[in-house]
This record gives structure tokens, sequence and C-alpha cells, in this order.
């Protein structure tokens, strides 16, 4: 884990800056933003990848069954999935706490 | 489809490489091309990202977004970076120092640092023929200073820096700075546009850039719904329509020889996609006729390009 | 025995720079700067010096481009002059914080409006604050002599900062000067490989120039401060090892005729010269006046100052720029600044003189120190004293 930044002292930066935990973004939470989340019915899905291609956050992988699944980690609750999913195998509903 | 099918099962054996963990907006069509652009070039490329969106949503210290090295100066200064980078590694790889070997310098600027600010760099860059990759996103205002107008915004579009008014009815009262064009102008050997809602034709434009020895420059068309007043769900079709309108046709010139590469067998009217953004919604008839008969016109030039590089 | 080579003084740098085997080479061409870049351009025309030069389109992009091939561990160097320094003055910035080793010669410049090609500090004055190592050359033979000695300040794994060079333009960077250019085998046997220990590459990325918001960026900035201000003893490590090496010592501040002086003169630069003729001068006649000159400018080497004009009753500080609606010269409100808690200081008179290539002769020297010492004495009104306008 990188060490939060209001714990670096000035002894602890890098030289210039510099970051060497390449990727390490993927420790910060994005989920947290979402007011809508995405609802997958693998029912209706027919494997397209669209919802994966068209992923903002790159948080849509794909499991062992090939389906498509969301890391709720990430995924802000953009809604672009299920616009494009041509099966409407995904719908938004309102995040709840 | 299965184009469609085939570049998935292609991403999937790669990485992210442009991480999740950023903190664009939701629904940012600017980091669908990102994704998909290193998906395709790969883990072997050197970034160099101009300040705006894209840099700041990605590099908020001590952390990266990125699993492949990158650097972010200033603004206005990207391709001349790219160009001392490129340079540095060609020197190094012939005096038998290099760090890197055969690794791809890809520069990463928004409409403005692009279009105005970074024109000159771009445009010496481009002229001293340095070998490198030049992606411009393109969302058609400065953005991540809170949406003031660019020479990239449209006409009609109102921005913080255009805005409507008991006087000025329009918004944007000058038409969008054809960028790719200025960019063939400087008899580069690739030059192309592109638009994650088509991520096949993206993708493959991004392979020939990579391949072409020489600049090659991308203008990617990237819908922003928080600055074009839209829910966050839009990007994808933002673009579809776009290009679907001929607000944003897709095309490429290889050595100066045109392609339309999404030919539409009529442009829809461009109302469809003026009307579902809060950005254009002051516009009347007129104007969007108006806009609608010089798309046409722009759309027609660009088919007589292609036509006469065919014959 | 090498011989010494009457020689253009830029010639001779581009020389050095060919001695240092640097890998990249980015500029535009500015006056009075351009005798340098256009002798480097021939020597990777002609295969002597095995480099990329990027003619590039302006001196904001001549820095930039320095940055991505210093980030990829390239010996780049730059020179420029005036104008070109303050379009690239926002570029300093990121090279130092960045802590990317270039060197750049400085042909010294008065700065527009009105237009002047001709020499004055006001060019690198107004870059004070942009965290490079700056060291301000006297004549050819320091020229040469300090062009290879940055890099390896600049590349020093403890120090890793961008090194200014400062030569006055035309009275210094046009001047044709008995030269002894150093053998390459000694140049490479004190000057190794650049050795950037965090470059650019796809087998062990870093992401350099992130965003920091406030709770992280005075960390960042003060990392930066240490840098520079730690890099004071790598500097004199590295010119012990030259004058070790190549029998020609330098230190921060270089005195003359000090001894026994009751008031010193300091200059920047290649004022020293004419102003040596008029200690000389002076001593003749029996006044107790010596010179010192100000070598290294950042860091400021407060010690060596200090230690400098110990037991001096008057400093004259003599500065070739403009600090406009300020509080003098700017290398006297520094020196000014440094004595302030001192307890025994002298008194500081601040001169300006020589603007936009204006000569000053011996005479005018011993007009400035002969004027300092009354001001000393007397006092006076004013916060500093510009020689030789016109009333």
């Amino acid at each position: 884990m990188t060490k939060a930044e209001n714990e670096i002292t000035w002894k602890e930066i890098n030289i210039g800056a510099t970051v060497h935990e390449p990727g390490n973004a993927s420790q910060y939470k994005t989920g947290d933003w979402r007011s809508n989340v995405p609802v997958v019915d693998f029912s209706k899905c027919i494997k397209c990848a669209l919802c994966y291609i068209f992923c903002p956050e790159g948080c849509i992988t794909k499991n062992d069954d090939g389906f498509f699944e969301i890391d709720m980690y990430y995924c802000k609750g953009c809604g672009i999935c299920a616009e494009e999913c041509p099966t409407d195998s995904i719908i938004m509903k309102e995040e709840k706490e | 489809m299965s184009s469609v099918k085939k570049l998935a099962s292609k991403m999937l054996e790669e990485k992210e490489f442009f991480a999740p963990g950023h903190r664009a907006c939701g629904g940012c069509g600017e980091v669908i091309g990102l994704r998909l652009a290193f998906k395709e070039i790969g883990g072997n490329a050197i970034v160099v990202n101009a300040t705006g969106c894209s840099e700041i949503i990605a590099s908020q210290y001590p952390y990266t977004s990125w699993n492949i090295p990158w650097i972010h100066a200033l603004f206005e200064n990207t391709a001349a970076v790219a160009s001392g980078i490129e340079a540095g590694l060609k020197i190094m790889e012939k005096k038998g120092i290099s760090h890197s070997k055969g690794a791809k310098v890809v520069a990463v600027a928004g409409d403005g640092a692009t279009s105005d600010i970074g024109l000159q760099a771009l445009s010496g860059a481009l002229e001293r023929g340095h070998d490198f990759v030049y992606i411009c996103l393109d969302n058609e205002a400065y953005m991540n200073t809170g949406i003031q107008r660019s020479s990239a915004t449209p006409y009609g579009a109102t921005t913080t820096t255009s805005p409507v008014g008991g006087k000025q009815k329009i918004g944007q009262v000058t038409w969008k700075k054809d960028m790719p064009s200025i960019a063939v102008a400087h008899n580069i050997p690739y030059v192309a546009t592109a638009c994650p809602s088509y991520p096949v034709d993206l993708v493959a434009k991004i392979k020939k850039a990579i391949e072409v020895k020489g600049p090659a420059y991308i203008h990617m068309f990237t819908a922003c719904p928080t600055g074009w007043g839209c829910p966050s769900n839009m990007a994808v079709k933002l673009g579809r329509l776009a290009v679907q309108t001929g607000v944003f046709p897709l095309y490429e010139v290889e050595n100066g020889a045109y392609t339309v590469n999404v030919k539409p067998a009529k442009l829809k009217p461009v109302a469809e996609y003026l009307k579902i953004q809060k950005r254009f919604r002051h516009l009347g008839d007129e104007e969007i006729k108006y806009i609608e008969q010089r798309l046409a016109e722009e759309y027609q030039k660009l088919l007589e390009k292609s036509e006469a590089s065919a014959s | 025995m090498k011989q010494y080579v009457g020689m253009e003084v830029s010639v001779a740098l581009a020389e050095a720079v060919k001695l240092a085997n640097a890998d990249v080479i980015a500029a535009y061409p500015i006056t009075p700067q351009t005798h340098i870049i256009e002798h480097l351009a021939e020597l990777v025309a002609s295969g002597e010096l095995d480099a990329e030069y990027i003619p590039i389109e302006s001196e904001h992009s001549a820095m930039s481009a320095c940055l991505g091939s210093s980030a990829v561990g390239a010996r780049t160097f730059t020179a420029t002059a005036g104008q070109g320094l303050e379009l690239m003055h926002e570029v300093l910035f990121v090279a130092s914080a960045m802590r990317l080793p270039i060197v750049m010669a400085v042909a010294n410049r008065a700065v527009s409006s009105p237009l002047s090609v001709w020499g004055d500090h006001s060019d690198v004055m107004a870059c004070r604050d942009v965290g490079w190592i700056q060291i301000f050359a006297e004549n050819g033979q320091e020229v040469v002599d300090n062009a290879i000695c940055a890099f390896k300040m600049a590349e020093d794994n403890r120090v890793l900062l961008p090194v200014m060079l400062n030569l006055d333009g035309f009275h210094l960077s046009h001047m044709v000067e008995p030269v002894l250019m150093p053998e390459q085998k000694a140049v490479s046997d004190f000057l190794p490989l650049n050795n950037y220990p965090q470059p650019l590459n796809p087998d062990k990325p870093v992401a350099m120039g992130d965003f920091a918001p406030p709770v992280i960026f005075t960390e960042a900035k003060w990392a930066q401060e240490m840098s520079l201000r730690n890099s004071y003893s790598t500097i004199l490590e590295v010119w012990d090892q030259f004058g070790k090496q190549f029998g020609r010592h330098y230190r921060p501040v270089e005195h003359y005729r000090t001894e026994g002086a009751s008031t010193l003169l300091l200059t920047m630069g290649s004022f020293s010269e004419t102003a040596m003729t008029a200690i000389d001068s002076l001593r003749d006649e029996g006044c107790k006046v010596g010179l010192i000159r100000l070598r290294l400018w950042r860091p400021f080497p407060f010690s060596d100052i200090r230690e400098a004009v110990k037991g001096i009753s008057n400093l004259i500080v003599l500065d070739r720029a403009i600090s406009l609606g300020g509080p003098g010269g700017p290398a006297a409100s520094e020196i000014k600044a440094a004595f302030y808690g001192e307890e025994n200081k002298p008194k500081i008179v601040s001169f300006v003189a020589g603007l936009g290539g204006r000569d000053v002769t011996p005479k005018g020297f011993e007009e400035i120190i002969t004027r300092g010492i009354e001001i000393a004495e007397k006092g006076s009104s004013n916060e500093y004293e510009i020689y030789g306008v016109r009333e």
C-alpha cells in the first residue's frame, strides 16, 4: 500500500516527486461516488462485451463462464454499460446505503 | 458484432494500462478513448501528458493510474517534451546506452492543449518529423478549469466564456478549428480522426499510428457529459451521433490520401445530436439549420477529398 | 604539454560540450547565444559529436525537449539568452522540481523593452528562484571548465539538479581568448556516463510530474529546497576534483587583492577582469580596496560571503541588473539580507551599472569605488545608485 499523502514527510518524497508504483491509483476507491448501481441479468446477456469495451473505469472483467462482471469498488454508476447493452441485460437502480 | 468480439478478446489479453481508481467524472468519454488506445499501444511506451483532465484525474501524488512510464510537464509543451524523449531514446539506442528498447512515444493532450496553447509546439514537432504519436482528446472546451471555450468548441455551444446573453444569443460564434487539417498540412505520414464510440475503427487507427515511421496525429472526439450538459450514460451515444450527423466524420489521411472510414448513407438531422445537450439548448431552428448546412458542406468536401485520393 | 589556443568563447564552450559527450542538444537561436549552438550543430553534422541536435521552434520548447531527453537519461545541453531565458521561465521550474540534470549556458543579455541584444544580468536575475544551480563565469577558461563541471554536478546522484552557466553576452561570449582545452581522455575520466537513477523506462515505469494537493505540496517543495541547499557540498567537491585533475581551482567566491582591504567591491561575471585593473590602480594610490567575485549564485554561498568580508568596513556590490521599484541591485539585496542578522557587518552599498551592454571602464570602476566609500561613510538617501546615467 502506498503511504497516505497526509502521512508522507518531506524526506519520504521521491526524487522529483515521482511515483514508483505503477498503477497504484487502483488503491483509490471510486465506487463510493456512485448514486446509481448497475444490475446485470446474466440470463439476457449474449456476452457481446460492449459493456467491457465501453466502461470508462475499466472495471468490468470476464468471469470463468464468459459473463461480464462489474467491480463495485470502482464503478461510478455512470450507466454507459446499461445504455449500450443491446439486450438490456443491465439496468441502473438507485444505490442503497 | 464479430469484429467487436474479436477486439474484446484481444483487449482482455492485455492489462489495463490506464488503471481503475482514476478520478474522471462518471461517464467520461475521454478515458474510454485512453483505455482503448493503450490496450492497442501496449506496455512498451512512454506517455507524455499535457495538463488537463486526462492528466489531473490520473496523477494525484503519490498515486498514478498509469502502468507505463508517464511524464507530465506543462500545458503547452507536450509535443516538445515528446520530441526530447524521442531524440533521447534514439541517440541512446544508437550509442548502446538506452534503458528501453523500441519504446513508443505517445503524447496525450486535450483540445485546448492541442489547438490553442500547444499548437506551436505541436507544429514544430510534426514539422521536424519525430517518430511519435500525438493523441488529441477533444472534448471541445477547457473542461478541467470549468468549461471555458477553446478553438475546438463548436459553433453554437455555450461555455462559461462563450455564454448566451441578451446581446449574444449564439454562444460560441466561431466554427470549430479544423485541427486534423492543420496536422495534414505538415505532410506527416498519418493523420486520423477517431471516436471511442467506434472502438474497432479507433484501435485500427492507433495501430497504424504506432506502426508508421514519423509523426502520427490522432484527433479523438471524446464526449464530456459534465461539460456538455447531459446524463452520464451518454458519452458513447453522443460520439455515435456526432459521426452520423457529420459533426465529427471519421476519416484518415495516409501520406496525404484521404479515406472516409464511416460513411453514413445519409447524414442524420443534427438536431438529434444537439437537442440532448444543454450547451446547445438555446439554439433556434435557424441556427440549427445553419449548422446542418455547414456540416453538410464540410462533409461533402471531405468526401471529395476521399474520392480524389481514390482516383 | 597542451598549448593555449585563441578561441571565441562560444566556440570553446561548444567544444567543451563535445568533450562532455552530450547526447541531446535542443536549442533555439538568439543573439548572443548563436555561436554556441551553431558550433554544436556543426560538430553534430560533422560527426565529431555523436548527438541528436533538435533545431526546435522556440525556447519554451527547447527547455521542454530538454526535460524529455533528460528524463530518459540522455545527457542534455541547451543554451539561450535574454528573451529566450524569459520564454523558458515556466519550464525552468519544472526542470528543477523534476530533478532533471540539464546543463544550460546563458549568454546573459538585457531584457526588452527597449530591445537590446547586448549584455547584462536582467535575464538571469529574473530567474533567481527557479531552483537551478547557477554559476557565473568570468573568462573563457572558466566557461570551458565549468561547462564540464556543470554536467558532473548536475548528474551527481546526490544532486540531480539542472545547472545554469552564465557568461556575459558579447563581453564574454564573443571574445577571442586564450583557452586551454582539456584532453578528451581526461574529461572522460573526470565525467562518467550519465547515471540518471529513474529514467522513463517501460521495464520500470515511473510517473513524473504528478499533481500535488495542498496536503503534500509543501513537503515536495521542501524536499526540492533541501536538494538545492545540499548540493553546495557536492559543487565544492566537483570543483576540488577538477582542480586536482586539471590544476585549475574554483571556489564559490573568488578574492583579488583582499589582503588588508577595508573596502571590497563585489562583481559577477566578466566585469571582474576590468575591475581588477581598477583595483590595481587604486591600490597603487594607497587605497585599501580589494575585489571579490561571486561565482556561485545558487545555492547562495552564505558562509563564503560572510567569511570573505570579515573585518571589512565597506562592501560595494555592483549589479548588472535593475530590480525595478525594489531595494537595490538583485545581488546587493540578497547580500544585505545575508548580513542582516550578523553582528560585525560591513556597510553595504548597492550600485547598478553596465545595463544593456554599456561598458564600464577601469576609470568607471574607480569612480564607483570612490563614490561607494563616500556613501558608506556619509550615507545616502537613495536605496541604490545607478552609474553613468546622463542627467
